[in-house]
């Protein structure tokens, strides 16, 4: 069974001040296949952190995931899990790396200590045994002389060094799943490169899927197998990378390549997309890129399904009617 | 809206801070009517035959013993107590601001000269230095009061706001009003210490709640304010005298007090919560 | 006629003070020299720690420099006095990286925005609210968000009132201290269009401090790249970008992410970790982690300078040979660091 995970119309809501409520997520769906990444793609408030929190029922309140969701693990419907079942899936089935090494790990504890813990939150095994998976998750992260850094105190890291310990730590549970959020927006690029390497190497290895979480364009381009773009707490385009690259659809698609600058290629003013993005509570009604799309025309004032706009490709577009590949 | 007004509506509508300063308004609104309302404090109007009484209509909370209306004394005590809170805190939040602001930016020699004075003067216990000085210098005037306790207490606002002004001190906002040829003091009175007024209010407001307990107990001492001037320690101590016989004669002050702080405790922990989360 | 004139410039960082024990300074700045001329952006280019934002800052005098000159219009700013200095502050600005704490958060828009005129002096009464509703409408905002708070407004409108701020005071040089780099793509590439176009209307010079290769692309004229508080090669953007010179620049090049997955290029990995600032190596600070072929025992003794080689000047002793990253990601990973 090459699925490993399976989201089916995820929605995430929160109450506002006065009453009602919003949906920072809001229908989501994507499925996880076995030794391959998926990146979710979009800009701050898209809702793609909080679509990541979610598959661990992370939320935090008073948020809270609505009925008619599902999240399906293998064959465990992970939104009916309560209590120890719930806890014994975090972790162990799937692992998850936070955006910021220097605030996720804790400072009163050695590096060698918090992945020991997470050993033993989910194996029955001795301290030392712990320990010694530990030195060989270290191993495996490409920690340079990692004995040592067994025994170093998170401020005695570099920014690269934590984020590869807070990967091992992901990794102590042997999950299969791994859930990379912005794993490497807080380092410079030399190490980000360096990062992404190691991800590669152990997806690869222990055959986990990767739910990547960035947005970053470029390294979606290098790194993922499938990508899916989110805006305003919906996909609105998804399709192999290939072909995400090759032929951008979705007009929102299409305004985030034309504003990132290259670094190579021919250099001309950027095409940024105008407005900014609407906040969960200002939603316009129908297409939600509406009031900011160069290409809306009437039928723009319903909301779009995703339509398919090629083989394996789809888009929340009404123009994919008009652009049948 | 201001995101100091963003605060205070908070505060408002948190229900412990509304509690919290309705009371406060409800006391500082009968303090400060109440004694033209009500019979003088010091009129004794029956002495002898008026002593004692417990409470009745014509005397809500009773009369002492002697002969004086106790609701009266109570508020007229209220006003010399949150006069003196007052007062005194307002005095200890400006030196603790001023000192806090200079040590804090200026850093240096200057700071270092600073913390140490108030580290000296933590190591001597308030309370102490306070019954050493009114045990000497007996009937001591009111005012003399307030600057012997807003003396005493602003070493801890000093370092509360000295560790906010180190903090603020490397936000951009600040370098880009050097950048802009801001002088020093424009830079300390414009930008440092707006964003420092979230913590100095939530300090003032609980200090409130404590000088109200420590003029009461000095008062009790016989230290603090002097008779026959009203205030509730001094009541509590008229009172101890006649416990058994005229329990109200103490227990109404000992009340107002407990109310009092209560209700600044309220309001000022409902603040701490409107103000910390929104970050300066 | 250059405008800005930086030789030899040095900061360190002393940490310890009267009670503590002294420890080694952080050498956050080691010799830096380039040129800006009117109406010209250099990129400052590099990793955390390089020392570009520290740069910045001291040429700006916003710290005091451990050495070196710095000569703005004709002027030695490090001998100003404190009068003479905040005059000269009208001249050269700064825009600041964070968005969300580079404006006071109890001042209005408006007040932020006419502070600078405030204090020198430059318009009173109703001039001033005329000039800020002016300034919000050239940075692209409503000249009415005047009178609101900056936490109404979004990270990048946050950024562009910080540029109107700066520009309120008519300055004609601005230290852009990685201005988009908080920013989300698409905002990202309105402030950089918006950079560019008052470039253009004002002739103004930038000194723009990025991590950012592509970014940088876009808005410089040239390029200077740091590594360890140095600059290790310098030289016109395209020039340096289609071929660099400085094993460290290959690196970096190569570590860009390249958004299209036709075009994925050899990536050089780097071995190692940053050196800390205040121990830098002996001899060329890149050494330990240098890839070159012919990296020798001179590159531990003798610090390279910077020298012209092709189109660019690079600080290496063999820049010459500089492989390029696929002939390089050929080889096998280098030797573990030393140093």
């Amino acid at each position: 069974m090459t699925q490993a995970l399976q989201v089916e119309n995820l929605r995430v809501s929160f109450p506002t001040g006065d009453g009602g409520r919003v949906y920072p997520v809001d229908g989501v769906s994507f499925t996880l296949d076995r030794g391959r990444t998926l990146a979710l793609v979009g800009e701050s408030g898209c809702g793609k952190s909080l679509t990541s929190l979610a598959l661990l029922r992370l939320i935090p309140s008073p948020g809270r995931i609505e009925d008619g969701s599902t999240i399906r693990l293998g064959d465990t419907d992970v939104l009916s899990l309560r209590g120890e079942a719930l806890r014994k899936i975090r972790g162990r089935r799937i692992g998850m790396v936070f955006q910021d090494p220097m605030t996720s790990l804790n400072p009163v504890f050695t590096a060698g200590d918090q992945i020991a813990e997470g050993v033993r939150a989910h194996f029955d095994v001795s301290r030392a045994e712990a320990r010694r998976r530990a030195l060989m998750l270290l191993q495996e992260v490409g920690i340079p002389d990692p004995l040592a850094r067994l025994d170093a105190y998170p401020h005695q890291l570099s920014g690269g060094m934590r984020q590869r310990v807070m990967i091992a730590i992901a990794l102590s549970a042997e999950p299969e799943i791994l859930v990379a959020d912005e794993p490497t927006t807080a380092l410079d690029v030399t190490v980000q490169a360096q990062i992404l390497e190691v991800l590669d190497r152990l997806r690869e290895r222990h055959g986990m899927a990767v739910l990547l979480i960035t947005h970053d364009l470029g390294i979606v381009a290098g790194r993922a197998d499938r990508v899916a773009v989110m805006y305003a707490g919906q996909i609105v385009e998804e399709a192999p990378t290939e072909r995400l690259f090759a032929s951008p659809s979705h007009p929102y698609t299409q305004g985030l390549f034309a504003s990132i600058p290259r670094i190579t290629g021919p250099i001309g003013r950027l095409s940024p997309i105008g407005g900014s993005v609407p906040a969960p509570g200002a939603w316009p009604g129908g297409c939600r890129f509406r009031p900011r799309c160069p290409k809306a025309f009437e039928k723009s004032e319903t909301m779009p399904p995703l339509l398919p706009v090629g083989f394996d490709h789809r888009m929340r577009c009404w123009l994919a009617e008009r652009e049948r590949a | 809206m201001s995101p100091f007004g963003d605060a205070l509506t908070r505060a408002w509508r948190d229900p412990r801070g509304r509690a919290g300063a309705l009371i406060l308004a409800a006391v500082t609104l009968g303090a400060m009517i109440g004694p033209h309302l009500l019979p003088d404090p010091l009129a004794q109007p029956c002495v002898l035959t008026c002593r004692d009484l417990g409470p009745s209509l014509e005397h809500p909370f009773g009369t002492d013993d002697l002969s004086r209306d106790v609701l009266a004394r109570v508020a007229t005590g209220g006003r010399i107590s949150l006069g003196v809170a007052l007062l005194a805190v307002a005095l200890s939040v400006t030196l603790g601001a001023v000192t806090g602001l200079v040590a804090g930016y200026l850093g240096g020699a200057v700071d270092t000269m600073l913390m140490r004075l108030v580290d000296a003067a933590l190591a001597i216990p308030r309370l102490f230095l306070l019954l050493l000085v009114l045990a000497v210098w007996e009937q001591v005037p009111v005012l003399v009061l307030v600057l012997l306790i807003g003396a005493t207490g602003w070493f801890g606002t000093g370092r509360l706001v000295r560790g906010e002004v180190l903090r603020l001190r490397e936000e951009a906002y600040v370098r880009a009003a050097e950048a802009l040829g801001a002088s020093r003091r424009r830079i300390i009175f414009r930008h440092l210490l707006p964003n420092t007024a979230g913590p100095l209010l939530v300090a003032a407001t609980l200090g409130v709640g404590d000088v109200i307990l420590l003029e009461a107990g000095l008062s009790f001492l016989g230290l603090g304010v002097q008779p026959p001037t009203p205030s509730w320690g001094g009541m509590i101590l008229d009172a101890k005298a006649v416990l058994v016989a005229a329990p109200w004669a103490g227990i109404f002050p000992g009340l107002a007090i407990v109310i009092t702080v209560l209700a600044a405790n309220l309001f000022g922990d409902a603040l701490r919560d409107a103000v910390d989360p929104r970050g300066a | 006629m250059t405008l800005l004139q930086v030789r030899d410039l040095v900061k360190h960082y002393h940490a310890g003070g009267l009670f503590r024990a002294p420890a080694p300074p952080v050498r956050a700045v080691q010799g830096v020299s380039f040129d800006i001329g009117p109406g010209e952006t250099l990129a400052l280019v590099g990793e955390s720690g390089c020392g570009k934002s520290s740069v910045g800052r001291t040429v700006l005098r916003l710290q005091e420099p451990t050495a070196g000159s710095a000569t703005f219009e004709g002027i030695d700013l490090f001998a100003l006095d404190r009068v003479a200095l905040r005059k000269m502050r009208r001249r050269m600005q700064i825009i600041f990286q964070d968005p969300y704490s580079s404006l006071n958060p109890r001042m209005t828009v408006g007040g932020a925005i006419a502070e600078g005129m405030e204090i020198h002096r430059l318009a009173t009464g109703k001039e001033v609210g005329r000039r800020v509703g002016a300034l919000l409408e050239e940075v692209g905002l409503d000249p009415g968000y005047g009178t609101r708070y900056p936490h109404e407004f979004s990270g990048g409108q946050r950024q562009r009132i910080g540029i109107a701020r700066a520009l309120a005071v008519e300055p004609s040089f601005i230290v852009c201290d990685e201005p988009v780099s908080a920013l989300d793509v698409s905002v990202q590439a309105q402030v950089l269009n918006l950079l560019a176009d008052l470039q253009r209307d004002r002739g103004l010079s930038y000194l723009f401090i990025a991590h950012d290769l592509a970014v940088v692309r876009q808005i410089a004229h040239r390029v200077a790249v740091m590594y360890l508080g140095r600059i290790v090669e310098e030289g016109p953007t395209e020039a340096l970008l289609r071929a660099p010179r400085h094993p460290y620049t290959v690196a970096l090049l190569s570590a860009v992410p390249e958004p299209d997955p036709e075009r994925q290029r050899a990536r050089i990995v780097l071995g190692g970790d940053l050196p800390s600032p205040s121990h830098p190596p002996p001899g060329c600070p890149f050494h330990p982690r240098c890839f070159h072929p012919l990296r020798s025992e001179r590159c531990r003794a003798e610090e390279p300078t910077l020298r012209p080689v092709g189109t660019t000047l690079a600080a290496c002793h063999y820049a010459e040979t500089t492989p390029s990253p696929e002939m390089a990601a050929a080889a096998v990973s280098p030797a573990a660091p030393e140093g």
